[in-house]
């Protein structure tokens, strides 16, 4: 196994501020946190913790929004800051990126059509309108969407689980091989996330590209990756296959989580607050 | 034992192009002294216009169309406009998903506390003040020294808290809570219910928990409602809903549950259109 991981995040630490005299101390939003991703076979990471815990920095990181202040992010073995102008772009298409909030992505006075369309031509992805349409058909569908039901609506016409799936579409239409989804599903109904969930694990299965899925919602992060990192407070506290997690959390941060979960059972009541009480790391 | 509430063949009416929409259409169902009743449903089914008609914050061209809703023994649809005003937070208070914001960010958490318990005809002096603001403080387990700060110096949960102590302070016999931990993390929110599991508690008060959580319901409420299109599709004690839902609905929404005990189940879930 030397080959050369598609994404590689080593030892990245993020801070921020602390820079000036008056600032206020430096906060470590994420510390020495190491990631990879496979080149040949594509994989479900999902990165569960609380608010605060880095994850969101971590996604910032991985897009090129934030640079680290320690440590390295490698594309294909090359540090993303030294990548060239091709590379670079390259790299834009490769790894997409799906957010919490399925309304903000949409300018309201365009027609749903134009997310669409828009990263086609960016990329010079198709030949022809012609072509263009059929993709973005292909797409659609490939998500569950009735394209004629879809096209040609203003966002605010579409639910919040269309207007996701639509964004699944997008990045679909890319063939990234990496996608960046941060917090997909929390703002969108509990029926729909399913749905949501259900077409990421299909885009792994059927078109092999990764997910780093980020979350603080540990019973789905169970339910679709295959591997399962908890980040507290800017660390990586526990690591594992999602069986083993679930099973057998080591760390008292996993295990306040998985007592936090409010299960659809009456006669299985929340733990109380003091046994789960957590001791700082 | 005579209920707190009594809501009857309530109708919430949104006037449209194609005639009304009914956002609220003839929902009846009772809610005893002290009781957690759960309301389900997806976005859409009726459930916070309920929580917005109790309050009487229904906004036009929305309007009350029929029905009743006697809080121990009156008419919240039918009291004046004025009057209502003094009702709620007294009678009937609202804790919203979005309450934390609600707090005015220019002014820290004690005087605005004082505020809203003034503005309903508490005189205290100083001292009086302080030691009230500190016990609901406490009541909802913050230190007393958060009055003193700004609402930005507090966490999402921290200040979901404070709504919940405001929401407390002049006991009221109802507390309508919609959806009031869906914009926090799971630890989180099982703090925040707990706490206003225990304040409710505390002071008697019934609770109406809006949400589609099921997993929240079954840890919170002792009763659920299961709403859609409107209309109530079914009532029932939390674990016979639980262990025996009737209405094809409520299997829906048990069913689209992930949880940590049945993997492969969902890992089957395919795009549906």
């Amino acid at each position: 196994m030397n080959q050369i991981p598609l994404l590689e995040l080593r030892h990245v630490s993020r801070t921020f501020g602390g820079g000036g005299m008056f600032s206020q101390p430096s906060v470590v939003a994420l510390d020495n946190f190491s990631l990879t991703i496979d080149d040949q076979q594509p994989s479900i990471v999902a990165i569960v913790g609380e608010s605060g815990s880095g994850k969101t920095t971590m996604a910032r990181l991985l897009l090129g929004f934030e640079l680290p202040t320690s440590g390295q992010i490698l594309y294909k073995g090359t540090d993303l800051q030294r990548l060239d102008r091709q590379t670079w772009a390259e790299y834009r298409r490769n790894v997409q990126a799906i957010f919490q909030d399925p309304f903000g992505v949409y300018n309201s006075f365009y027609k749903v059509d134009h997310v669409l369309t828009t990263p086609l031509r960016k990329f010079k992805l198709a030949r022809s309108r012609d072509e263009e349409r059929q993709q973005i058909e292909q797409a659609l569908r490939a998500v569950g969407l009735r394209p004629e039901e879809t096209l040609g609506r203003y966002p605010h016409q579409l639910s919040g689980g269309q207007r996701q799936r639509t964004m699944v579409a997008r990045t679909l239409l890319l063939r990234p091989r990496v996608i960046v989804a941060d917090e997909p599903v929390s703002m969108i109904d509990a029926s729909l996330r399913q749905t949501v969930l259900g077409n990421l694990l299909q885009l792994k299965r059927e078109f092999g590209i990764s997910l780093i899925y980020i979350t603080h919602d540990l019973t789905t992060a169970y339910q679709i990756s295959d591997r399962i990192m908890v980040l507290y407070r800017g660390q990586l506290v526990e690591e594992g296959e999602p069986e083993q997690i679930v099973r057998e959390p080591r760390h008292a941060y996993t295990r306040l989580l998985i007592s936090s979960i409010p299960e659809p059972d009456p006669d299985r009541p929340w733990a109380d607050e003091e046994q789960v009480e957590l001791e700082a790391v | 034992m005579q209920p707190v509430l009594e809501v009857n063949e309530l109708q919430v009416h949104y006037p449209t192009p194609r005639g009304p929409l009914k956002a609220v259409d003839g929902v009846s169902f009772e809610l005893a002294h002290g009781e957690r009743l759960g309301l389900i449903g997806e976005s859409g089914s009726g459930k916070s216009t309920i929580a917005l008609a109790l309050m009487r914050l229904i906004r036009p061209p929305g309007r009350i169309v029929g029905g009743s809703a006697i809080l121990d023994g009156r008419d919240l649809l039918k009291i004046p406009e004025e009057e209502m005003r003094q009702v709620r937070l007294a009678q009937v208070a609202l804790v919203t998903q979005g309450a934390m914001n609600s707090l005015n960010p220019v002014i820290r958490v004690r005087p605005q506390m004082i505020d809203a318990m003034q503005a309903h005809g508490i005189q205290l002096n100083k001292a009086g003040w302080d030691s009230r603001v500190d016990e609901l403080l406490t009541s909802v387990d913050l230190k007393p020294a958060v009055a003193d700060l700004y609402p930005h110096q507090l966490s999402g949960g921290m200040k979901q808290r404070v709504c919940i102590a405001i929401a407390v302070s002049m006991r009221p016999k109802l507390i309508v809570a919609d959806e009031p931990t869906s914009a926090l993390d799971v630890v989180v929110q099982r703090r925040v219910m707990q706490t206003l599991k225990k304040v409710q508690d505390r002071i008697g008060a019934s609770v109406i928990l809006i949400g589609h959580d099921m997993g929240l319901m079954a840890q919170f409420a002792q009763r659920v409602a299961v709403m859609r299109n409107g209309q109530l599709v079914e009532v029932g004690d939390v674990r016979d809903v639980f262990a025996r839902p009737k209405h094809p609905y409520t299997r829906l929404l048990m069913d689209s549950l992930p949880s940590l005990h049945k993997r492969d189940a969902f890992a089957a879930v395919a795009a549906a259109p």
